[in-house]
């Protein structure tokens, strides 16, 4: 029960992340007062959709394991946990965007500037400021309880060996899951697609859940690589595991082009009014390059390179991958997010960077600090000890050659 | 009459000698102790696909991938030529206001054409190198071999291998903890 076992690589990681953390939240902070408000809650916005998707992306993924049971879901469980426990720290995050930001960054709140437009008034049913409130709340508290539910349940069952508690934690995840997908639509619609409230596609939540899956499988993925040669991982660890994480981020590299191409192949086949403003703010000479480098870097090369069977196998291979898509899902959130404020312009801002650093920086400190609280692997689940017999010689290196 | 039906006074033709296991663990390891001590041509028949045998008797790769990708190329490229010379030259038709070249358009049927032709070339490469269907195969000789589709596990040492040898290699494949070794004729 050894819980707070050396990792160095972590505790450097930790230290590295304060630094770029801390620096980048003075940076931004103080460059809130040069820059504005309005900046300096668009960019705060840009930062909090990314890093908090990171956090869903983890409550999602955990699910998923509970469901299937997999292997590979076992040796990043506790990552995946962690990163569900920045939920919460994330809401409070959000606070500040909920009651002062939100009337400078909707166009559609009192005082915006499409708050007298007639199609908004149409709208007002579901777009007005009580209802947006309430449902953030709503969001914030489903996400919350299944995180605490998963985590309550998989610390228990490190100290009392329950094995009935591996059942619940399955029955919570089928039902969270739907639960997951609802309230990532509602979300992605009410914080990303209101902020062009005339707007609208019915594609935009999924390309949050897949875009969030995909950072976090990248995310665990270069979490894993930090602990898997210390124990307790070294005694189970095997290179199939990171194979099947890069099969997972090739399968979500590919799911996520192909949602973000359905959504431009259904609006150019349109070419209806209401649908391509979108598209016509994001196509500019400038902003084209970043669709351009969407297009090459988070798809076509990451596709064909996670393809080959040696670069999932190769530890080092795998590990530059997960770091590659995990700044190309910065660059998409970018790109689908921030054009809203300035259409048809790159406008990349040091705000935006420094907001990304900062939140970002920070989250990781909190996240390895939660990581270190409990087992790196769980404790008496007789479901790992199920899936990892069941693998055979599967975890053994010993019938590969070099 | 024939050289290959032939049968001389050294008794007919050795095709390797065969090995039962009853597990898909021992097979491993066997394989594994086999590859080791040097012998190459080496082949198991397993009921099922057992994990790590394929490095186990020494399989490194087989041109099965690279004919894939070069069907996907090959379809992707005539899916997107076909709606190209249809579209643009032939019924060059103004749609909707879109430009001849609507190439977002071409993209589904030009990824369909790519799936096509990438399972074609798998399958079809797949026969054309693995040399199915093979009605008759030397293997089919050694005793209790129809429960390589069953319960029992096969490794076959092939007489080609330049370690061959009728006693040592008995002696060895035995001494792996095999339930039965027996000489294959081809």
């Amino acid at each position: 029960m050894n819980n707070n076992c050396d990792h160095p690589k972590l505790a450097q990681l930790q230290s590295r992340a304060l630094v770029i953390g801390g620096a980048g939240a003075v940076i931004f902070l103080v460059g809130g007062l040069f820059f504005g408000r309005e900046k300096f809650f668009q960019s705060y916005l840009y930062a909090f959709l990314f890093w908090n998707g990171l956090g869903l992306g983890c409550l999602s993924a955990l699910m998923l394991h509970h469901m299937v049971e997999g292997r590979w879901g076992f040796m990043i469980q506790r990552i995946l946990e962690a990163g569900t426990r920045m939920i919460p720290v994330m809401f409070v995050v959000f606070l500040p965007i909920l009651f002062i930001g939100s009337r400078v960054l909707y166009p559609w709140m009192p005082g915006g500037a499409l708050a007298d437009s007639e199609l908004i008034h149409e709208k007002a049913g579901y777009l007005n400021t009580g209802f947006f409130t309430i449902r953030s709340f709503v969001y914030f508290g489903v996400w919350i309880g299944l995180t605490f539910l998963l985590n309550k349940f998989s610390h228990t069952l490190d100290k009392s060996g329950d094995q009935r508690l591996g059942l619940r934690m399955r029955w919570v995840s089928g039902p969270g899951l739907v639960l997951y997908v609802l309230t990532i639509t509602f979300a992605s619609t009410d914080w990303g697609m209101s902020l062009e409230p005339e707007w609208f596609s019915t594609i935009y939540g999924p390309l949050f859940i897949v875009g969030q899956g995909l950072a976090c499988l990248a995310f665990s993925t270069i979490i894993l690589s930090k602990i898997a040669q210390d124990k307790p991982h070294a005694d189970v660890m095997s290179t199939d595991y990171f194979h099947h994480l890069g099969s997972l981020m090739c399968g979500f590299v590919v799911l996520w082009s192909y949602i973000s191409f359905s959504q431009f192949l259904i609006t150019w086949s349109g070419n209806l009014p209401e649908e391509i403003p979108w598209y016509l703010n994001r196509m500019s000479p400038s902003l084209n390059v970043v669709a351009v480098l969407l297009i090459v870097f988070h798809f076509a090369l990451p596709m064909f390179i996670l393809m080959q069977r040696r670069v999932k196998r190769g530890a080092t291979a795998l590990v530059v991958m997960a770091v590659w898509i995990f700044v190309m899902r910065t660059v998409d959130v970018y790109w689908i997010i921030t054009p809203a404020f300035h259409p048809k312009q790159l406008g990349l801002h040091l705000m935006d960077f420094a907001a990304l650093a900062g939140f970002g920086g920070l989250w990781i400190y909190f996240f390895v600090a939660q990581l270190k609280k409990y087992p790196l692997l769980p404790l008496n689940d007789q479901r790992m000890e199920m899936a990892l017999a069941k693998s055979g010689n599967g975890h053994s290196e010993a019938v590969e050659h070099a | 009459m024939h050289a290959e039906h032939s049968i001389d006074e050294a008794g007919p033709k050795v095709y390797g000698m065969v090995a039962e296991f009853d597990d898909p663990d021992r097979i491993v390891a066997a394989a594994q102790k086999a590859f080791d001590a040097g012998y190459r041509k080496l082949d198991a028949y397993t009921p099922f696909p057992v994990h790590g045998l394929d490095h186990a008797v020494g399989f490194k790769k087989n041109m099965v991938a690279p004919l894939v990708l070069l069907g996907g190329l090959t379809g992707a490229s005539a899916g997107f030529l076909m709606q190209y010379i249809a579209a643009v030259l032939h019924y060059p038709y103004l749609i909707g206001g879109r430009p001849l070249l609507s190439w977002p358009m071409f993209i589904p049927i030009t990824f369909e054409m790519g799936i096509l032709f990438a399972a074609f070339a798998a399958v079809f490469g797949m026969f054309a190198l693995n040399g199915l269907p093979m009605p008759y195969h030397p293997v089919f000789n050694a005793p209790r071999f129809e429960l390589a589709s069953r319960d029992a596990f096969f490794l076959c040492i092939e007489a080609k291998d330049d370690r061959y040898d009728e006693v040592e290699t008995r002696s060895f494949l035995e001494g792996l903890g095999a339930k039965q070794v027996s000489v294959v004729e081809a």
